[in-house]
């Protein structure tokens, strides 16, 4: 291996082992576990208090979070968040992965990767708030504390994942 | 006991704490490969099934880590945040997320960390989601039934099964296992090509296989140790449960109740906890009869968790000695604005006092345990004004003792208004510090 080479990644299993043991210290240091679309809803609302505040007011989901004089910044999320975002950039420096690229399946264009990764986006943002979280928030946090939801949750997700890879495998293979 | 309660810490303990956390969270999930599209996509397609094995790993590590603190009295379940059960909105929102997953490659955590290493596709995939959030908001008062219904609340799956909570975890750690030896199977045929008939059934890897019976054997070990009982928490809970209790603060003059009663900014809920015979004899009006023993069950005392926010609740009995004992084993279950009436209804009736034709004071009290002190000659049933302190003596019909005429429309047959009590004011509304996951 080349000194410029990115190393391999962990184990998943013993990455997810530490993944547990961090999501534990969460559970017993703050009383709740980890997250992130909480955290996007809050820069999202910030963002659009900017431009448009009145508009904020008048929607209630965006006035719940930062209506009239209400900051959705100072919140704990967020602080996760940025941590999250430090923590993988630390990481990815000291394995030789932070890189300026494109990552997409071998079939298709960078513009089609870009369009899919925006809609992807989209219609994941989109059901994370219905589903009142994401991947992490709620499969992952909701699970290891046996919430019924949570795990009907994350059935579900996979359930549609599994059930559109096929029709979308030149994405990807 | 843990968790701390952050509601006073200042800002930058929080960020700092809440940074710290998200910190060793990004850094998992970049050291497990969360930060590679491709990677997380090829779940999808069973050639590498990385996604499953980290965060199946991540579920049964953390859950065994939390069931294991809270069996040894070292971790307060009732105040850690589980995330409250929509079902179907849950269901619908993850069949929408299953779609945008293969679609764009990412779910929102991984696409921050896909960020923070200057991936492109995880920076636009981040902009897209801002933008699925934002439509979000804009959109959700138009099915906000659909997003309110199905609510359960707290709902875990050792409820739902019916089972302890160490018997569940049991359960879900073979499950997962299971789910591994699955997933490396199928790696090994859909990812390195190789033929079923190659593909060996039998784990090989025998460190592997001695972790799992690690976690199996922790499993086991919490599920035969077994859960504390409610009260056996209460004892491990810190100085700052205890007090009140210590201090009397949650013992509540029966004038205060009755005061408490008539004020309608409050939903005043009072549960008796004596016996079916004392409790027909002389309840107070609107009081719940529970039996102390129910007290620990979910369906009992679920109800008093999810009680509106305004809520105070009275726990009574002939003496105290049941209801603080009642007022242990809730509080240890998390239930908030719990106070004990100071007395029991021995001490109510003497301040609220019923005609002597309905009850006479038995002195000393008899029986055993929790005697009441007075001696009833009929259930009343809530029917006298004693009941109903707060309610003005002339609303009440008829007086007890089926004479008119002499004017004992009242209590005791007075006939004037109850006196007016001074009491310290014990009872302080207090919200529930909001305990959130990073989604709620």
């Amino acid at each position: 291996m080349s000194p410029k080479e990115p190393r391999p990644y962990l184990n998943p299993y013993v990455a997810g082992a530490l993944l547990g043991v961090v999501l534990f210290l969460a559970f017993s240091v703050t009383g709740g576990g980890l997250g992130a679309s909480a955290a996007m809803s809050r820069v999202q609302t910030g963002a659009l208090d900017w431009i448009a505040p009145g508009h904020v007011d008048r929607v209630a989901y965006f006035a719940e979070l930062a209506g009239g004089s209400r900051s959705p910044w100072a919140h704990s999320s967020v602080w996760m968040m940025l941590g999250t975002i430090l923590g993988g950039f630390t990481s990815g420096l000291l394995n030789r992965r932070v890189k300026l690229e494109l990552r997409k399946g071998p079939r298709i264009s960078t513009s089609t990767r870009v369009g899919f990764a925006l809609l992807g986006g989209a219609i994941m943002g989109f059901g994370a708030r219905l589903a009142r979280g994401c991947t992490s928030g709620q499969a992952l946090s909701g699970g290891a504390v046996l919430s019924v939801g949570s795990w009907a949750f994350a059935l579900a997700i996979f359930a549609s994942g599994y059930a559109t890879a096929w029709f979308v495998r030149r994405l990807w293979i | 006991m843990a968790p701390f309660d952050f509601s006073t810490a200042g800002p930058i303990i929080t960020a700092l704490i809440f940074g710290a956390i998200g910190f060793g969270f990004g850094a998992v999930l970049e050291l497990g490969g969360f930060g590679d599209t491709r990677k997380l996509a090829a779940q999808f397609y069973l050639r590498d099934l990385t996604v499953l094995k980290v965060m199946f790993t991540g579920i049964i590590v953390a859950a065994t880590l939390v069931a294991g603190a809270t069996a040894l009295g070292l971790l307060d379940m009732s105040r850690v945040w589980v995330n409250p059960t929509y079902l179907w909105p849950g269901i619908v929102g993850g069949l929408v997320m299953g779609v945008g997953f293969v679609l764009g490659g990412f779910c929102p955590g991984t696409s921050l960390v896909a960020a923070s290493t200057l991936k492109i596709d995880g920076l636009l995939f981040l902009a897209g989601a801002l933008g699925g959030v934002w439509l979000f908001g804009e959109t959700v008062g138009s099915f906000e039934p659909f997003f309110l219904s199905s609510a359960m609340g707290r709902f875990t799956l050792p409820e739902w099964l019916g089972l302890p909570l160490g018997v569940t975890l049991v359960l879900v750690v073979f499950m997962a296992l299971g789910l591994f030896w699955a997933g490396e199977l199928a790696e090994l045929h859909f990812g390195q090509q190789k033929a079923w008939s190659e593909v060996l059934v039998r784990p090989t890897s025998p460190r592997k296989v001695s972790a799992a019976a690690v976690l199996v054997m922790t499993a086991l070990a919490v599920a035969v140790h077994g859960q504390p009982s409610p009260l056996a928490k209460f004892e491990r809970l810190g100085d700052a449960a205890k007090r009140p209790l210590q201090e009397r603060a949650v013992f509540v003059h029966p004038g205060e109740v009755a005061a408490l009663r008539g004020d309608f900014n409050l939903h005043v809920a009072v549960i008796d906890l004596r016996d079916e015979h004392d409790f027909n004899l002389f309840p107070l009006g609107g009081a719940r009869r529970l039996q102390p023993d129910l007290l620990t069950r979910p369906e009992v005392f679920k109800p008093l968790l999810e009680q509106p926010a305004s809520t105070v609740t009275f726990l009574m009995a002939n003496g105290e000695e049941p209801a603080v004992i009642a007022w242990k084993t809730l509080r240890a279950q998390g239930v908030q604005n719990l106070y004990v009436l100071e007395g029991g209804v021995n001490r109510w009736l003497e301040l609220y006092p019923v005609a002597e034709c309905v009850a006479v004071k038995a002195a000393p009290p008899t029986g055993e345990g929790d005697p009441l002190a007075f001696r009833f000659s009929y259930a009343s049933g809530s029917n006298l004004p004693a009941a109903w302190p707060e309610l003005p003596i002339e609303r009440l019909s008829r007086g007890p003792c089926g004479d008119p005429a002499s004017g004992d429309v009242s209590h005791g047959g007075h006939g004037a208004a109850w006196p007016e009590y001074s009491y310290p004011k014990k009872v302080k509304l207090q919200f529930k510090a909001a305990v959130k996951g990073g989604c709620g």
